[in-house]
């Protein structure tokens, strides 16, 4: 049924696109892959169920709330460890291993304090209902997913295009010491940058909780490194690529879901991912200079 | 006797899973001492793992020539990986070898022949700790002989600057795949020997979070020197479990279902990763050099943790 493939694969890839933005985003600036990326998702998705479903807010609230939640999660990760390791001039070993550490302590704190269980987002008028279009029926979920996403995806585009803000970003993702000189307030524009990039993925983390009903931790693990699969499908630092990646990954993953095998489906982004890294490890887009947001 | 047979058993299982955990993390150190940021080593575990338990239950196979054949099968799954993604750097490659182990991982989980999501149940228990301890002397000869040996001297110049090292005459690639292999086959090796210890193997006994596991045994024991590995290794997989049994005794239950274990290894981990870059053996050589006769050169030793010169690193990502 191809219309609801490609209906299932666009809220999918709606989901890891603005996902895997948080990653390009810090990557571009920093040249640093942010690996606690996806433990900010996972409690992007599981404050969001407690939000909706123990405290009843109402869901613009909640995404609202845990937008910037997740953003100064994303601030503070930054001041804990990319930051001092930044002024240790590290190798790029550190931070990596650094992103990991985080993500356990954040996933372990996660656990502690929801359980392990999955856990179901309550159903609201706006998330239950849904509409026959011909062939297709829709859920309004799916059409709401995508709907955000492209939403913060533009206003992320308005951001890096036409503010101080985002000339800042493209000036210290081009030469640092440059944009330094300049007057730019590095520092403080890398924790924007962690705040913005951690924002999105908590909102990504609130889209893919309604996308799936509910919050679970074995979820964590395969966003992550799908995330990860898109970016480098993408081209690293990129974040139209990253958008792309992601929308086509969502795509791919959809109709592989009726060509093969349930299991042999998650096979699809890693495949992928190794051509991908062997045969253009610049990714899809086009080759772009060494660093720019777009 | 029963009590102290429990203490006997209950131990003697912990110190034979440190023992293996320090020989992965020794298989790790290999591939970071040229800079091969290589989490693969837990797929290769895996391979090394299934193929000698099912070397065991399908073949009858005796178990002195199970467990080089498990090492052997992932050495040699390591090589058609290396040839192409090994000339990818930094974290290219490691995002490659992650992809590896999803592939693997995912492998193990839908093949009959390796049972699917319930992995191989009854595997009999063959281990005992002298082989464990048998494989760590080996191996940690063998790791102490090439540190000092042209091969382990290539690895550093590697480490250090490949560029240079290349124009020294070094063929980089080479040398990196016999990192990279070499690895591989010590991980097949402790694959093997956790199998007949664990008695059951599933996929997800080999995936990304083993994958991390390792990585994070050696580099928190430190690269520097080839016994970085042992307090790395001991320290993570102990601590825990102490943890555990003092919170336990003490029965936190406030505490509900926080996973101790994840947090506290993450805690030192980041703590080591930002305060002692060295890692523990790092920072005890770095200590104990600063208390010498503070002679030594400046930058003698190779940086503990892989680290490509300043100029490089921008570039390693492109």
């Amino acid at each position: 049924m191809l219309p609801q493939q490609v209906a299932d694969g666009i809220v999918q890839g709606a989901v890891y696109a603005l996902f895997a933005v948080g990653y390009a985003l810090i990557f571009g600036l920093l040249d640093v892959l942010n690996l606690a990326h996806a433990a900010v998702l996972l409690w992007g998705a599981l404050l969001a169920w407690w939000l909706l479903a123990l405290l009843h807010l109402p869901l613009a609230a909640v995404f609202v709330l845990v937008v910037l939640a997740c953003g100064s999660l994303g601030l503070a990760l930054n001041r804990l460890a990319f930051a001092p390791l930044r002024r240790q001039a590290s190798n790029s070993l550190r931070p990596l291993i650094a992103g990991l550490a985080l993500a356990a302590i954040l996933e372990g704190l996660a656990r502690g304090a929801f359980g392990s269980a999955r856990h179901a987002y309550p159903p609201t008028a706006l998330v239950a209902g849904s509409s026959q279009l011909g062939t297709v029926r829709i859920d309004w979920v799916q059409l709401i997913v995508p709907a955000v996403a492209l939403a913060l995806l533009l206003v992320l585009r308005r951001l890096i295009t036409s503010t101080r803000y985002g000339r800042a970003i493209r000036a210290i993702a081009e030469n640092p010491r440059a944009a330094a000189l300049l007057g730019v307030n590095v520092d403080t524009t890398i924790a924007w940058t962690f705040f913005l990039a951690s924002a999105l993925g908590g909102a990504a983390g609130v889209l893919y909780g309604l996308s799936t009903g509910g919050a679970v931790f074995s979820g964590g693990e395969p966003l992550q490194l799908r995330g990860l699969a898109i970016i480098v499908l993408g081209g690293m630092g990129s974040i139209s690529g990253a958008v792309l990646g992601g929308f086509a990954l969502g795509l791919l993953e959809a109709f592989s879901a009726t060509l093969l095998a349930a299991q042999y489906r998650d096979v699809v982004p890693f495949a992928v991912l190794l051509l991908v890294l062997l045969l253009r490890p610049s990714g899809i887009g086009k080759r772009r200079a060494a660093r720019g947001a777009w | 006797m029963d009590a102290l047979e429990v203490w006997y058993r209950t131990h003697s299982v912990l110190a034979n899973l440190t023992g293996i955990n320090i020989l992965l993390a020794l298989s790790l150190s290999i591939p970071l001492s040229c800079n091969l940021l290589s989490l693969a080593n837990a797929a290769f575990m895996g391979i090394g793992a299934y193929t000698a338990a099912l070397l065991t239950i399908d073949a009858n196979w005796p178990f002195w020539a199970v467990l080089p054949a498990g090492a052997l099968a992932a050495a040699l799954v390591a090589v058609p990986l290396g040839l192409p993604i090994l000339r990818l750097r930094g974290v290219f490659l490691a995002i490659a070898t992650i992809g590896f182990g999803e592939v693997i991982r995912i492998l193990a989980l839908s093949l009959q022949v390796t049972g699917g999501a319930l992995g191989i149940p009854s595997i009999p228990a063959k281990t005992t700790w002298w082989q464990i301890a048998l494989a760590l002397l080996a191996v940690s000869y063998l790791l102490w002989h090439v540190e000092r040996s042209r091969l382990g001297h290539a690895f550093a110049a590697i480490r250090q600057d490949e560029l240079v090292a290349s124009s020294l005459g070094i063929n980089v690639t080479a040398h990196k795949m016999i990192a990279f292999v070499l690895g591989a086959f010590i991980a097949g090796l402790a694959g093997g020997l956790s199998a007949h210890l664990t008695h059951l193997i599933s996929p997800a006994d080999f995936g990304f979070s083993r994958a991390v596991d390792i990585l994070v045994y050696a580099v928190v024991g430190g690269t520097g020197a080839f016994w970085g590995a042992l307090p790395g290794a001991a320290l993570l997989t102990l601590l825990p479990e102490w943890l555990r049994m003092l919170a336990g005794f003490q029965a936190v239950h406030r505490l509900g279902s926080f996973d101790l274990r994840q947090i506290v290894t993450g805690l030192i981990t980041l703590l080591v990763i930002i305060f002692f870059p060295g890692g523990i053996s790092g920072t005890l050589i770095q200590w104990r050099r600063r208390r010498g006769a503070g002679g030594g050169l400046p930058g003698d030793d190779a940086p503990a943790t892989p680290a490509p010169a300043g100029a490089t690193a921008l570039h390693s990502a492109r």
